[in-house]
């Protein structure tokens, strides 16, 4: 308890905190560095809870624009701290310099914890692949679009750029995040003098009294309507189903200057948090084992083990119903540096069917430091779970599925079998959770209308709020918009037109 | 200092408030929510509003966990989608918080802006109250104080020289044993009885009575957050009327004639024997669908009140509560004899659940 003293006493001496937690950070730092991390310059804020809420409730950046969301956030954040359920001890920005924030009243252990684990992210944020296309300067960035939204709310009024952003919002799960890493040769989309060509049927060449023998109209027919239908394909906009919703929009839909611009700042932020999305489990898995490891190896003094063991042991608990980012991800980074370590890979470890062997296979290699740089380097969480969860971590950890039970109108396991599990786990980390939604045709039949189809994986779209999405989708498009779907097993065309929604079945084409 | 994030927070809390009767009478109305009463804790919903998306349905709630047990186990409490991650579903548009009464009292008068009651100053006496401050030598072996016995014990040995640092072994003897005692100290209590009288004749249906429990609920939940002791007691009544307990009251169902001067009769017998009118604040609701038998015995039922429950209840309170077949005329009766701003009395009708919120209001907003 010594450390909380510490804490309090610094605080009371003005400054004297700040100061022993700059020279913690060094310190930590350098145990860092020697490990081989190699983190961004990292400074660290010390600030009381309402103000830590308030940033996370900005979602890390204190100059966002200004949207009711964000109180809506600051006041479950806020009230969950102040009846006690819920406390965030730290929040780091991936930013260049990165900057992390850490509770004041945090105890002097905690906050080495957190140095550590932000150290973690901080080089995570900096090394890992689907990181390297996010604007490191951000802080910046988001500032900027404060104040466009803020002169935009000044010149056309607070509740009509408001109306918009929120329908921008609705929408904003609607983009392609793997097209930041591979830029799309974009094809101009104008290239149409090929529209015209010719559309004269192929003929079988024949003797000219044999034609119409060799060449049957039906024939001739047929051939001319695939010529045609290859043309309309041409004309369709887009040429290809395009995942990135909103890069549609903002070149084809009939926006204000205004309005387009608001769509791109929501778009931005959009691509800038996606692969926070994408890594979770690693994000926390590295950031996690580097502090344990970094606590307990270079930092702990003896009288703060059990403090440290209770808070790192609530970081990584599991409840039933929830798998914990923080669980799996060091879990499997251990995992991999463990077989890594051993050589528990390759084919021969494979194929070998002898469990006695297999458990106590060990070449020592100890490559185990070298994969798991590397996997934090190239991997994501669809990837990660993909190549790592093995059937025997998948037992170890007691992984399972667990299914509503209509008939006892409860949650209960369903099934521990490991390639169950292991799809469960990666449809939910597909996408990122949401669903698989291209934009079809922005001239649907013909009349400027915009469709989108959802590619069913399974899940059908929740109705109620895939209705008022389109509303909002309207808003933005400012024509008739149609998504095609499944629901409960037949295809659908939900429809809305401005005045209403309406769903009719469609026909197997 | 002006937080930044306090112009989102008014704007997001205005949004609410154009839907903040709407929120507050969603959960108030969930009957559920009166059964989760369990080890004193209430889950209270903290509105959001959620921006919809294109998302997954929770078609077959599945998802992945972590923990033993075998196939077919019941996850335990914890629901899923509360964690973060792989796991994640698509979340609940309301976050229950787990509160305590107290502070569900608390927010209720916040939310419905109810006032503090002052209870009747006259009628605050001193109670006498043991507490358990003092020391003695002599009790009983079950109110022993262990760790000042054991004091005495080790004062005496070493006094007498007998201790050894070395073998530190105390024994107590008796005159080392010391016990609990307690003082008496006056404290000032004031204390509230909540007589509800409900109609149970045939008219009054399932939805009727549902609406009562919920309006009783939120009442009591009130009301003990303003008296230190509250008693409750429950008559329902046909023609004649009889005491019940809490769950009787809820779930019985009566059929015939309506006599509300049964109740009424009922109701004042039990203020005489039981509840000193100078040492208690007393509080009888009455809810029915306002039909009654006769103008004779509603003539009755105004006697009653204005001679014997008036002069000892801090006020009446009737809640009409609409159904099918009543014709609500009890209300109107009422409303005529004593006018709307008869201090003495309060009269509301609910229509349905949607009203329990304004009714509450009604009933205690006036700080009675």
């Amino acid at each position: 308890m010594s450390g909380t003293r510490g804490v309090k006493g610094g605080l009371r001496t003005g400054g004297g905190i700040r100061e022993e937690i700059a020279q913690l950070a060094t310190k930590i730092r350098g145990y860092a560095l020697a490990y081989g991390l190699d983190p961004f310059d990292t400074s660290f804020e010390l600030i009381e809870h309402d103000e830590l809420n308030e940033i996370a409730a900005f979602g890390g950046f204190p100059t966002r624009y200004p949207h009711w969301r964000f109180g809506m956030q600051y006041e479950e954040l806020e009230k969950g701290y102040l009846f006690g359920l819920q406390k965030i001890y730290e929040l780091v920005i991936n930013n260049d310099p990165c900057t992390a924030y850490l509770m004041k009243s945090n105890s002097l252990v905690d906050q080495k914890l957190v140095i550590s684990h932000v150290y973690g992210h901080s080089d995570f944020f900096k090394h890992n692949y689907w990181f390297s296309q996010t604007n490191r300067k951000m802080l910046d960035q988001m500032a900027n679009h404060g104040t466009r939204l803020r002169r935009y709310v000044e010149k056309f009024g607070e509740t009509v750029v408001e109306d918009f952003l929120d329908a921008c919002l609705s929408i904003e799960n609607l983009i392609d995040a793997h097209s930041a890493y591979s830029p799309k040769k974009r094809k101009s989309t104008e290239h149409v003098e090929d529209l015209e060509r010719d559309v004269t049927p192929r003929k079988i060449k024949s003797k000219e009294y044999m034609d119409r023998f060799m060449n049957p109209k039906e024939f001739v027919d047929r051939q001319k309507k695939a010529i045609e239908d290859e043309i309309a394909k041409k004309r369709k906009l887009p040429e290809h189903p395009e995942k990135d919703v909103l890069l549609f929009l903002l070149e084809h839909a009939p926006l204000d200057n205004w309005q387009r611009d608001v769509l791109s700042i929501v778009r931005d932020e959009a691509y800038y948090f996606a692969p926070q999305g994408m890594t979770k489990i690693m994000n926390e898995g590295w950031a996690s084992y580097w502090h344990s490891r970094i606590m307990t190896e270079k930092v702990l003094t003896d009288s703060e083990v059990i403090e440290y063991a209770e808070h790192h042991a609530g970081t990584l608990g599991t409840q039933p119903g929830a798998l914990n980012p923080y669980k799996v991800g060091i879990e499997l980074f251990r995992d991999i540096e463990e077989r890594w370590d051993k050589g528990r890979f390759g084919l021969e470890y494979e194929r070998c069917d002898d469990m006695e062997r297999r458990r106590t296979w060990d070449l020592k290699l100890g490559l185990g430091r070298k994969k798991i740089f590397e996997v934090r380097q190239i991997y994501n969480d669809v990837t990660f779970i993909d190549e790592f969860l093995t059937k025997e971590f998948c037992v170890q950890h007691k992984l399972f599925i667990f299914r509503h039970n209509p008939q006892t109108n409860r949650m209960e396991i369903a099934d521990r079998d490991f390639d169950k599990v292991k799809e469960q786990l990666l449809f939910r980390l597909t996408n990122m959770g949401n669903p698989i939604i291209r934009v079809d045709d922005g001239n649907f039949r013909n009349r400027g209308e915009l469709k989108l189809v959802h590619q069913h994986a399974g899940l059908d779209l929740d109705g109620r709020e895939g209705r008022d999405t389109l509303k909002n989708l309207f808003r933005v498009w400012k024509r008739p918009v149609h998504i095609e779907t499944m629901v409960e097993g037949e295809k659908k065309l939900l429809s809305y037109d401005g005045a209403k929604v309406e769903e009719e079945g469609v026909d197997a084409e | 200092m002006v937080k930044k994030i306090e112009k989102d927070y008014s704007r997001f809390r205005a949004i609410v408030r154009g839907q903040i009767k709407k929120e507050l009478r969603k959960y108030i109305t969930r009957g559920e929510l009166v059964g989760k009463v369990g080890k004193n804790l209430v889950s209270i919903p903290i509105p959001q509003i959620q921006i919809p998306h294109f998302r997954y349905g929770k078609n077959d709630g599945s998802g992945v966990g972590m923990g033993p047990g075998e196939p077919g186990t019941p996850l335990e409490q914890g629901e899923p989608g509360e964690g973060t991650g792989a796991g994640e579903q698509p979340g609940d548009h309301l976050l229950e918080v787990d509160v305590t009464l107290d502070e569900l009292a608390k927010i209720l008068g916040e939310e419905l802006a109810l006032p503090n009651i002052k209870p009747k100053g006259s009628r605050t006496i001193q109670a006498d109250k043991a507490k358990y401050t003092g020391i003695a030598r002599s009790g009983p072996e079950s109110l022993r104080h262990f760790k000042r016995t054991y004091r005495e014990a080790l004062k005496r040995s070493i006094s007498l020289g007998i201790y050894s640092a070395e073998n530190p072994i105390v024994v107590p003897v008796r005159e080392d044993k010391r016990y609990r005692s307690w003082k008496v100290r006056e404290v000032p209590q004031n204390n509230a009885v909540v007589i509800y009288m409900m109609d149970v004749s045939g008219s009054m249906g399932d939805e009727q009575k549902e609406i009562v429990r919920i309006e009783a609920f939120w009442i009591d939940t009130w009301l003990r957050s303003q008296y230190k002791r509250i008693e409750t007691r429950y008559i329902v009544h046909d023609a004649i009327a009889k005491e019940v307990d809490h769950h009787t009251f809820f779930h019985v169902k009566e059929s015939g004639g309506t006599k509300i001067s049964s109740a009424f009769q009922l109701c004042t017998d039990i203020i005489d024997r039981d509840f000193n009118a100078a040492e208690w604040n007393i509080y009888p609701f009455h809810f029915s669908d306002g039909d009654n038998w006769g103008s004779e015995d509603t003539r009755r039922c105004l006697e009653l009140l204005e001679t014997k429950i008036f002069p000892v209840s801090n006020v009446f309170c009737y809640g009409q509560v609409k159904s099918a077949y009543g014709s609500g005329q009890f209300k109107k009766d009422l409303d005529e004899k004593f006018g709307k701003d008869d201090a003495r009395i309060i009269t509301s009708e609910i229509r349905d659940r949607e009203g329990i919120y304004d009714s509450i209001k009604d009933f205690l907003g006036k700080g009675k």
